[in-house]
């Protein structure tokens, strides 16, 4: 539940924290804001030309590869997959964020090292990805799917999804370097020293919005 | 000087145990599934028309959006104030949303009404061979 401030007391003349919560993890959440807005931009950008397109690709169609199934139709299954994983990853962030309140370093370090494998096996799940659809002749500036009543398709549609899902693989992989940076910290026990795990909970906002950013990502390039 | 703490730890409130997070992720995966299965659906019977189809989704994206935000990035639980300095900003993208989308929409249409080679090109079915169709597919753009 959200706290209430007491009323009458005078929060921002100074020597008090009015958000309480410490200046680091204010401004991580004020970044991913400013990153929120970025992918905001990016995501508008491809609906608005997609909305100015006449024909599209139907995603059902592009999409329904799954690794070492040949050509099997399985449309949405492996990013369904991909999403599953990235979720389950977030999930190991917050019992690691939840054990770092209770200074529990050992359980940090377990759950820190789950987190960062979700991360990888989710990056390697979109290695293949890529791989698999520039195989099929797909990538920047050529596009070898047709729209889905049969006309030829303009290569938009393969430029935004490479641009926008490899920022987003970006955030990912900087994700799993911070979270590999966290998980040495604590091993040398730089929060058991320091008392508290601030840090672990700095880079779990930044994990968890990674996951965020993947669940529009999804609807955006996957389901609509 | 007694309210001020050097260090602010965070530990305002007990309430980070495990029990809502676990239900958190099954919630999330349960969302995932239905999206997943109604897509299938959709493929195998067209059934839930795709305008219809595409507004369930977005009411669930957002259920997503909402419980990974409250829940997992604990946003929920902060102080109100705090809330406020992420949720108004974000209400921007309501605006942005709409706009852009509008404005796509609107662009297609004055072309189409306008630039009728553009039109009739891309009516035009994709010759069945493989191969160099994307120049085809944007030359008629190129009027401008």
């Amino acid at each position: 539940m959200a706290h209430s401030v007491p009323a009458g007391q005078k929060w921002w003349s100074g020597g008090k924290s009015p958000f309480n919560v410490e200046y680091g993890k204010l401004m991580m959440w004020y970044f991913l804001m400013s990153d929120a807005f970025t992918f905001g931009a990016f995501l508008i950008s491809y609906g608005s030309i997609r909305f100015a397109t006449n024909g599209w690709p139907d995603p059902n169609e592009v999409f329904r590869a799954f690794p070492l199934m040949g050509d099997t139709h399985l449309p949405l299954v492996f990013v369904s997959l991909m999403t599953f994983i990235l979720i389950a990853s977030s999930v190991t962030m917050v019992l690691a964020v939840a054990a770092g309140h209770n200074n529990d370093q050992k359980k940090v370090t377990t759950y820190m090292i789950w987190t960062i494998l979700g991360g990888i096996a989710f990056l390697s799940c979109q290695a293949w990805e890529w791989t698999h659809l520039h195989g099929e002749g797909a990538w920047w500036g050529r596009n070898p799917f047709l729209n889905s009543d049969g006309t030829a398709a303009t290569t938009n549609f393969t430029n935004y999804f490479f641009t926008i899902t490899g920022f987003h693989g970006f955030h990912v992989f900087s994700g799993v370097i911070i979270n590999i940076i966290m998980l040495i910290k604590n091993l040398r026990g730089d929060f058991a020293k320091r008392g508290h795990y601030l840090m672990i909970e700095k880079a779990g906002l930044y994990w968890h919005f990674v996951d965020l950013v993947w669940v529009f990502v999804f609807t955006c390039f996957y389901l609509l | 000087m007694e309210n001020v703490h050097p260090i602010d730890t965070g530990h305002h409130e007990p309430s980070f145990s495990t029990k809502p997070i676990i239900r958190t992720f099954w919630i999330l995966l349960g969302i995932t599934l239905v999206e997943l299965v109604l897509a299938t659906i959709h493929l195998k019977t067209g059934f839930p028309p795709k305008l219809v189809l595409n507004g369930v989704y977005l009411i669930l994206t957002c259920a997503k959006a909402f419980y990974i935000i409250a829940e997992f990035m604990h946003l929920r639980h902060e102080i109100k104030n705090l809330i406020m300095t992420i949720a108004v900003p974000a209400t921007l993208f309501i605006w942005f949303i709409i706009s852009f989308l509008w404005d796509g929409g609107s662009y297609k249409e004055l072309r189409n009404r306008y630039d009728r080679h553009h039109y009739e090109m891309s009516k035009e079915k994709a010759p069945a061979a493989e191969g160099e169709h994307e120049p085809a597919a944007k030359k008629p753009g190129a009027v401008e």
